[in-house]
């Protein structure tokens, strides 16, 4: 079963074609990686797919339904969640109250049931509080809960916003490099992590450069280069694909 | 209970102690001062949550707040009686919408009831706060608060300009309102220590209200927004709706500060809508530590009544623009933090505060 299906998607900033012409599918339950040199549309894909941007043709759907031109919070209700290049986590805020945000769509208490504190959102909060801690618990950081999550060391800054997107449930996780800035052991732990969330059922297209990774834990590769896609297949294949090896891995002994 | 309610109890039994002290030191007069505080206080409160906690900038709430108090003045005084005979008028005076009283010269005046004005003046507010929060909102730091600026300075020339309005006068003889029998928002001595107690119970409610707020989904949303909005957004928050939302209701607070306020003290002057007073509450915020109620409660009480105690005398402007300045060079995150004690730590310690990210 098909999950994500992006069909003939383009976007040009001014004269630079970012994403031409790009066609693939994401089946339900995989790990689909994204790899190409850099310059090579991969974030500008990302961001076409959750809404960041809207696309200047083509569509995206998701789950059957159309997705494109709807705006991130609109994705983000229907299942897609994303983590970002640059660590985008909520200062002043501890790593639980930055993963309980990621149960907004969840929830329902709004500004006037806040401001009276009635009585259901006392039980939303607390199915809130859990399951952030529930999750936190699946990714090994429980005992960060209560510390300001933008003091955390890099690695664990990383999960944390691993835990908010997974805490939105989503269907579809779209993670930017996840493995940007980690070190050898903090990317293997990374790895185990997505291919433990895969497991759980989720759907993961993720952007990386650290090759390792990708090879490791990918059921599919698609490679771009200069916006348009070159390649689209199992790991292994696109080891021995001559025009992947030419544009972007690069030969042995070159 | 809750730590938060444990505070709000703390919160009013110093409100009945500063009562009691003035009634003991024999110094009343205090209390008229301590409820115009109050009233800026409510304003102040929803301020902080706009600008401390959803980190929206607002240089305009003196616009919501002339705003309520104008709408209601206007039509607390405006003499419907001459129009006794049209159709409309006398619909409202059965629906109960007006009021006659007895004017200073044995007259009689026909005018709307202050309950009605007061919920016209939310209105009006809503719409207003609606109509100007969406485009400016979209708007981000130095130029959110341009915008909101400019909206502060057109409310306050219209108020200057208006004949209607008073031009430079603004608008007196604004009747008592009375908010339940016995119960009534007037600046008589006679209702002296009643009017305290109406006027910090409404804090003490605004404050409530936003505490809950603060601690709420929606809270945890706004400050999420605050600190990354792209990330919130893509975390399903509608950050545009969120924005708008917490705009207008903060406006609503202004704006019923500005109402009860403008039956206290039995008028308005275009001063309340001056850009200098929107200075002034965003000073206040500031030193109260920016995302801090109580902070920002505090320090309201403080300035504000040392303020209308007249102890800052001429240079009253100046000291808010000097507080605001010294704040955002040397303490721009406030001084009543929660982190407070941490740093007078940090003074006798080696390490620099501060340096620990």
């Amino acid at each position: 079963m098909t999950l994500l299906s992006v069909k003939d998607l383009n976007k040009r900033f001014g004269g630079l074609h970012a994403v031409n012409g790009v066609s693939f599918e994401v089946p339900q339950g995989v790990i689909k990686a994204l790899i190409g040199p850099n310059g090579a549309g991969k974030t500008t894909l990302f961001n076409l797919i959750s809404g960041t941007i809207a696309p200047d043709s083509g569509s995206v759907h998701f789950g059957g339904a159309p997705v494109q031109g709807l705006r991130p919070y609109q994705t983000a209700s229907l299942g897609m969640a994303r983590t970002f290049q640059h660590i985008r986590l909520f200062p002043k805020m501890t790593a639980l109250e930055n993963i309980m945000v990621g149960r907004h769509i969840h929830g329902k208490a709004g500004f006037i049931a806040g401001m009276l504190n009635l009585p259901f959102t006392w039980r939303e909060e607390k199915n809130i509080r859990d399951k952030g801690l529930e999750i936190m618990d699946f990714l090994g950081i429980a005992d960060q809960a209560d510390a300001e999550a933008t003091s955390l060391a890099y690695g664990q800054q990383r999960v944390v916003e691993l835990g908010r997107a997974l805490a939105c449930e989503p269907r579809l996780l779209l993670l930017d490099e996840p493995a940007a800035g980690l070190n050898m052991r903090e990317t293997v732990e990374m790895g185990k992590l997505i291919t433990r969330i895969r497991d759980t059922g989720i759907t993961v297209l993720l952007v990386e450069h650290d090759m390792t990774l990708v090879m490791n834990i990918s059921d599919e590769i698609l490679v771009l280069s200069y916006g348009q896609k070159i390649a689209d297949d199992k790991p292994l294949a696109i080891q021995k694909n001559s025009e992947v090896i030419r544009n972007y891995l690069g030969e042995d002994d070159a | 209970m809750k730590a938060r309610y444990m505070q709000v109890l703390l919160f009013v039994l110093s409100i009945i102690a500063i009562q009691l002290a003035t009634t003991l030191t024999d110094s009343a007069y205090h209390l008229t001062q301590l409820t115009m505080t109050a009233y800026y206080t409510i304003l102040i409160l929803g301020l902080c949550m706009l600008v401390g906690y959803a980190g929206q900038l607002s240089l305009g709430h003196a616009g919501f707040f002339a705003i309520g108090g104008y709408m209601s003045a206007f039509l607390t005084t405006h003499d419907l009686s001459p129009y006794k005979a049209q159709a409309s008028v006398a619909l409202l005076a059965d629906w109960g919408v007006l009021t006659s009283r007895p004017d200073l010269y044995g007259g009689s005046l026909l005018t709307v009831n202050p309950w009605a004005a007061c919920i016209a003046a939310v209105c009006l507010t809503i719409v207003v706060a609606y109509i100007i929060g969406g485009p400016v909102l979209k708007l981000k730091g130095h130029y959110l608060a341009m915008a909101t600026l400019g909206f502060g300075i057109i409310v306050y020339r219209i108020a200057l300009a208006s004949s209607s309005l008073g031009a430079a006068d603004g608008i007196s003889d604004v009747p008592p309102f009375r908010l339940l029998p016995g119960v009534e928002i007037t600046g008589s001595s006679s209702a002296r220590v009643m009017n305290y107690y109406v006027a910090w119970g409404g804090v003490t409610l605004g404050m409530v209200l936003l505490l809950n707020l603060i601690h709420s989904r929606v809270g945890r949303a706004l400050s999420s927004i605050h600190g990354a909005e792209d990330a919130a957004d893509a975390m399903g928050i509608p950050t545009a709706r969120y924005k708008l939302k917490a705009f207008v209701l903060t406006a609503v607070l202004a704006s019923v500060a500005g109402v009860m306020l403008t039956h206290y003290n039995g008028g308005i002057g275009p001063s309340e809508a001056s850009v200098m007073k929107s200075v002034r509450y965003v000073a206040i915020v500031a030193v109260g530590g920016m995302a801090n109620l109580w902070g920002a409660l505090i320090m309201s009480l403080l300035l504000n009544f040392l303020s209308l105690r007249g102890c800052f005398g001429v240079y009253d402007d100046a000291v808010f623009g000097g507080i605001l300045i010294i704040i955002m060079l040397f303490v721009p995150d406030g001084l009543l933090r929660r982190k407070v004690f941490s740093d007078i730590k940090g003074l006798f310690s080696r390490n620099t505060p501060g340096e620990e990210t």
